[in-house]
């Protein structure tokens, strides 16, 4: 584009409007595949086909506003930041898919969002992280009677 | 009247030592909660929840009673002491808070906002013992039309009257709604978006949830921010009692804030900002010396601290007798008495009389310890400030996934959590409200049956909404609450614009 026009069209409400549209679409795609219809009033994918036409309703005036110029102000974001948080959550959500029990998988969650929020002692949050994944855990599982994932460090209690 | 004779059997049950030490927790996290900024009493409601699944479930309601209470208490320090307000609802106290803090008087301005909230919260409970059953005595008569006319105005108010405009609450909630379709249809067993996913059948739990657009959506936020770094608390100086004047300049404030914030906390979606702004704004127009305001003036403090109270009080009206939460605490509170089968609503106060007035008995009880827990305690809670921001929210993350995966131990529940986190981030980025999506969980799925209930009892007729003239006034006012915004655009900003 060599000229701009006075509106740039502000690019987060077009996105969320597409996605807005995909959702209505495979909603109203799912409720379309419900078959069993209730002998009076709404059958079950009633509110489905409502939901999917409020959605696109939504979606049409997000693409309205995005050739408005933004009323919000996005902030400069941290990025790297945010990917030590998912960097840390996976670290979890990994060490209880792969049976490595809960943990492991609190210890790296811990130590790695200290890491997102600019800690440098790796270190020492991993062993308060381990510390911390210890306490809860006895905690749960003596205390509470509810069922942590457990792992090969687990068993050891 | 009956509440007495209920109430007097209330604290019976009340001081009971174990309901006393479920009381004593609650209003010590709730407190914490309150100090420590970024957390408020939704996100350590809902954190809770999964923890207290196998205890006793009146001792809990309890608890996270205290935490309401508390949280609005323990939000004035910070706001006072830091001018980081630690929740939306004292915004205002900020504004006096702060500068009376800075000119050395902060110990009157947290005496004044604790006994502020002191007497508004010992008001509005006792309002909420003498109007819930009056309400619950209307609600009884309620057909499934009636409440699905209650539900469209707790739909169209909590997203028209959350966040920056209707769309973007508009959109939380249909997020929120959509949610509250997947799983097996209670009514006819089919799977609704479930995509094939066994773990789906069940539906979302709300408490996941909460917690990833509360607990990791906030951590994500703070992270992404954090090049803004939070200022150091104001040490009080002097003494933390309030002279013959503060006390003359506080009375009518308290009591001032105290009628506004009840009733407009419990109007759907009222929520405790509205009262509070409200409040800020006529106590400087009535107060004698309007020149003090924007440089401490007390009774900046004294009202909205008393409305934020009040209004918690308040909201517990429509949560116990309809069902019907009207703020974001309010909602995931819903959400823990279905943990337990208790369906909040007329039928509560039947079958469970004594849980619900040992809860209206423990509220009493909590104010009375939150008193003394902001007050000569006050020095103990600023320390909870110097807890290293990293380890804060690794701790709160640890805490919030832990919980999820105690009640529901898979994988995918931590995907689910993880990628509500996200879509919590980017919504708070975007100026997106959380609440509406969280309510539109809760109560989507029970509108859906409400107005199916109505349509077999009509043989699907739908005019049978619009022939009761209770939900024919309902469906009006939701109505007009859904367009209203969009004609009258500056209505709906009213809260922003004002100052």
């Amino acid at each position: 584009m060599t000229s701009r026009p006075i509106h740039t069209p502000n690019r987060p409400p077009a996105v969320i409007a597409v996605v807005l549209f995909a959702i209505a679409a495979i909603t109203y795609w799912d409720a379309s595949q419900m078959t069993t219809r209730a002998a009076y009033g709404m059958s079950a994918s009633a509110a489905s086909y409502f939901v999917a036409l409020l959605f696109a309703v939504l979606a049409a005036g997000h693409l309205v506003s995005a050739f408005k110029p933004s009323d919000v102000e996005v902030e400069v974001a941290d990025w790297k930041a945010v990917g030590w948080i998912g960097l840390a959550l996976c670290g979890l959500i990994g060490s209880i898919w792969l049976g490595g029990g809960f943990i492991l998988g609190a210890t790296l969650l811990f130590a790695l969002t200290a890491r997102a929020f600019g800690r440098r002692a790796f270190l020492v949050d991993l062993c308060l992280g381990a510390a911390i994944g210890v306490f809860v855990f006895l905690l749960f599982n003596k205390l509470l009677t509810l069922a942590l994932p457990q792992g090969p460090l687990e068993k050891l209690f | 009247m009956d509440s007495i004779s209920f109430l007097i059997e209330g604290f019976a049950l009340a001081i009971q030592p174990a309901n006393l030490v479920y009381a004593a927790i609650g209003v010590m996290i709730g407190t914490a909660v309150g100090v420590l900024p970024g957390i408020g009493p939704a996100l350590t409601v809902a954190l809770l929840l999964p923890v207290t699944f196998k205890l006793d479930p009146g001792g809990s309601i309890i608890m996270f009673a205290g935490i309401y209470y508390g949280g609005m208490y323990g939000g004035s320090t910070t706001a006072i002491l830091l001018n980081t307000p630690g929740e939306s609802a004292s915004v205002v106290t900020a504004l006096e808070g702060n500068k009376m803090a800075r000119s050395g008087r902060g110990g009157p301005a947290l005496a004044t906002a604790a006994i502020g909230s002191f007497v508004a919260a010992l008001i509005a409970t006792l309002g909420l013992a003498f109007l819930a059953p009056i309400l619950v005595k209307v609600a009884v008569k309620f057909g499934p039309w009636d409440y699905f006319g209650l539900m469209l105005i707790a739909f169209v108010t909590v997203s028209a009257t959350f966040g920056s405009s209707p769309m973007r609450g508009l959109t939380s909630l249909a997020f929120g709604l959509w949610l509250g379709l997947m799983g097996i249809d209670q009514l006819t067993g089919q799977a609704r978006l479930t995509f094939g996913v066994p773990e789906l059948l069940d539906g979302v739990e709300v408490t996941t949830l909460a917690v990833g657009l509360f607990a990791i959506g906030e951590a994500f936020l703070v992270a992404s921010r954090h090049f803004h770094k939070p200022d150091k608390p104001i040490p009080v100086k002097g003494s933390i009692w309030m002279t013959k004047e503060d006390w003359g300049r506080s009375w009518k404030p308290w009591l001032r804030g105290t009628v506004l914030g009840f009733p407009i906390g419990a109007l759907p979606a009222g929520g405790a900002e509205i009262p509070t702004f409200l409040s800020y704004n006529i106590e400087r127009k009535l107060s004698r010396k309007p020149e003090e305001f924007g440089q401490g003036a007390i009774e900046g403090v004294a009202g909205p601290e008393a409305a934020n109270n009040a209004s918690a009080a308040g909201t517990l009206v429509p949560l116990l007798t309809l069902g019907l939460p009207t703020s974001a605490t309010a909602a995931v509170m819903l959400a823990g008495f279905q943990q337990y089968n208790i369906q909040p609503g007329p039928l509560l106060f039947t079958q469970h009389a004594d849980l619900v007035w040992g809860l209206v008995a423990s509220l009493f009880i909590a104010n009375v310890m939150l008193l003394v827990l902001n007050l000569p305690l006050v020095g103990m809670w600023v320390k909870l400030l110097k807890i290293p921001l990293p380890w804060l929210y690794a701790g709160i993350l640890v805490f919030a996934s832990m919980g999820t995966i105690a009640a529901n131990p898979s994988v995918v529940e931590l995907l689910l959590l993880t990628g509500f986190g996200v879509i919590g981030f980017l919504m708070r980025r975007y100026d997106y409200p959380i609440a509406p999506a969280v309510v539109g969980l809760i109560l989507g799925p029970l509108a859906d049956n409400a107005l199916r209930r109505s349509l077999q009892m009509s043989l699907g007729d739908p005019m049978i909404l619009f022939q009761h003239p209770s939900s024919a006034i309902m469906l009006a006012i939701a109505t007009i609450a859904l367009i209203a915004p969009f004609i009258f655009r500056g209505l709906s900003r009213f809260q922003h614009d004002e100052d």
